[in-house]
């Protein structure tokens, strides 16, 4: 009976534990949208920032997120996408394939600042792009790129193999088959895998700071070659380099919010679609 | 006929290019990290690196001691795995092995979020709400201390720690857990003295692979750790990461300068030891089973 009662006690203490994590996220959420809802409005989203953004809006933060955003993906997605079908379809045990698979592992390790310090080498200052959109969303890529390729690659998995063998039983094509059989029931489990990714991207401030930021811009880009600013970096400055960092409080917490809500939300979806999906696709 | 088989190698030939960009990003990243660095090892030497202090500014001749910086990196991710690990195991096994369905359905996806929160929010939440409290609990001149970037890398650690133990945790064959049932264990202790024993290689590959994000993290630590380089192991110091410095000063130099240059060396110094821990998490993981 002693016995039973410790062992009570100890499922208690686990639970404690777990929970402990669950009540921090929670408080740190809270605390983010309690002190940001305050300021956000119209006037807040929509408008342009005045001296040096302790007053007005985000706006031109939030343009500048989506398009590195956009760009990020309309270089990682297809890559990523067209890597994984390699690995999953096409690969065999090989030494060309066991480095595929090493690259993308140490990828995934490499610290966000040295794909900073990568991206100002590189497509900065190499390429000659200057700090740009495009320096920003390719390195944001190269960032993002293992967490897709491994998504996709789950998802290509999924698709049972009686479906490929019926294909090429009935004299289709190895293209063919992918393109047919495969691919129209990956895709979906492909591209949610794939938001993940993207929300990092959007987050992600170490590698921007060094290959796109401005901190104060208040206009829009008119290319791709153009600097912008971007919520992340827009809230860290605000906090930490700001001249009256308490004054503008109100301003930090509201960036703040809005850039959680977004990072949260693109998550959410992910999350919830790919539970979703791994249910009801019985084969 | 003939067209088949073209556009075959040609989605083949795609296919195979696009997966070796990979390969390709990799190299680059080793080659531009040390196309920037190298002419360091010329002008001022490389024995610069190895000096005590890092004053990349300064009227008395500059130093670039990588040293205090490797220090600082070291204190904060010790002491955040040791504050990551507990709740990170613990949680795991609590969430595969004791929670209800209906809890896990819920913990999982939440815990998930956390890893959702960009680290320029959890820095922000570090310097306005955690920072004043370390101050106030301990008594500190200021809150900006290791400690407050170590408990902050923590938070970040542990749904990478989670998730990947919670994997090891759940492929560990029913059969073992019938056995030690079989002769007589109960649930308590089969958990403990035969499932986590067995997971223990997937565990131990995510505690290191949880270790490779804190050590790699910039902008939490940027924020909230007081930045002030100094060689100590004292967690109620102000420390200076290589991330932060990286982040916090290769804004201001001029490109192709001594101290550009030495950046570059933090950065690959920085890469070689996330490279190392996470070939290291590899070879564990694969060694002794994990995934089957």
């Amino acid at each position: 009976m002693r016995n039973r009662s410790s062992e009570t006690f100890i499922y208690w203490l686990m639970r404690g534990f777990t929970y402990f994590i669950v009540v921090v996220i929670a408080y740190i959420i809270m605390d983010i949208v309690w002190n940001g809802i305050g300021v956000i409005g119209p006037d807040f989203l929509f408008e342009y920032p005045r001296k040096s953004g302790a007053e007005g809006g985000i706006w031109p933060a939030i343009v500048g997120t989506f398009y590195l955003v956009a760009g990020t993906i309309a270089i990682a997605l297809p890559l990523g996408m067209a890597s994984a079908v390699y690995l999953s379809e096409y690969a065999r045990q090989g030494r060309f394939t066991r480095m595929v698979r090493l690259a993308i592992i140490t990828l995934a390790g490499v610290p966000s600042i040295v794909f900073g310090l990568f991206g100002l080498g590189l497509f900065v200052l190499f390429f000659k792009f200057g700090a740009s959109i495009i320096a920003g969303s390719l390195t944001l890529a190269c960032m993002i790129l293992p967490t897709i390729i491994v998504a996709s690659e789950e998802a290509l998995h999924a698709v049972p193999q009686s479906l490929r063998e019926g294909s090429l039983a009935l004299g289709a094509t190895k293209w063919e088959t992918i393109y047919k059989n495969v691919l129209p029931y990956a895709v979906p489990g492909m591209l949610t895998g794939s938001i993940l990714g993207i929300g990092r991207a959007a987050g992600e401030t170490a590698p921007i700071l060094l290959t796109v930021a401005a901190f104060y811009l208040p206009r829009l880009p008119s290319s791709i070659f153009d600097q912008v600013m971007a919520l992340p970096y827009h809230l860290f400055v605000l906090a930490t380099q700001h001249p009256n960092a308490e004054a503008v409080r109100p301003m930090q917490y509201g960036t703040a919010l809005v850039l959680l809500f977004l990072v949260l939300t693109v998550n959410m979806v992910a999350i919830m679609i790919r539970s979703r999906y791994r249910k009801k696709t019985k084969w | 006929m003939k067209s088949k088989a073209w556009k075959e190698k040609a989605a083949r030939l795609i296919f195979t290019g696009a997966s070796s960009t990979a390969i390709l990003i990799v190299l680059l990243i080793f080659l531009f990290l040390f196309k920037e660095a190298l002419p360091f090892i010329k002008d001022p030497g490389i024995s610069k690196l190895f000096d005590t202090s890092w004053r990349p500014v300064s009227f008395q001749g500059e130093s670039y001691g990588i040293i205090p910086l490797i220090t600082g990196s070291f204190l904060v991710t010790v002491l955040a795995t040791v504050i990551a690990v507990p709740f990170g195991v613990i949680g795991a096994v609590y969430i595969s092995e004791v929670s209800r369905k209906y809890e896990r359905e819920f913990l999982k996806p939440f815990i998930e979020l956390l890893a959702g929160i960009p680290s320029v929010v959890i820095g922000f939440f570090g310097l306005i709400v955690l920072a004043p409290f370390i101050k106030a609990v301990f008594g500190l001149q200021s809150g900006l201390t290791a400690l407050t970037g170590a408990l902050l890398l923590a938070l970040m650690a542990i749904p990478t720690i989670i998730s990947i133990s919670e994997d090891a945790i759940n492929s560990v064959p029913s059969t073992f857990k019938e056995a030690s049932y079989a002769v007589g264990a109960s649930r308590l202790q089969t958990i403990w003295k035969v499932t986590v024993p067995a997971s223990i290689s997937g565990i131990t590959a995510a505690v290191m692979l949880g270790m490779g994000r804190v050590i790699g993290e910039t902008m939490a630590v940027l924020m909230v750790t007081g930045n002030a380089a100094i060689v100590t192991l004292s967690p109620f110091e102000s420390v200076r990461t290589m991330t932060a410095t990286i982040a916090a000063e290769m804004g201001e130099v001029p490109f192709g300068s001594e101290h550009y240059r030495a950046l570059f060396w933090v950065g690959i110094v920085l890469l070689i030891i996330t490279f190392g821990l996470n070939m290291i998490a590899q070879k564990v993981f694969s060694k002794y089973g994990g995934r089957q």
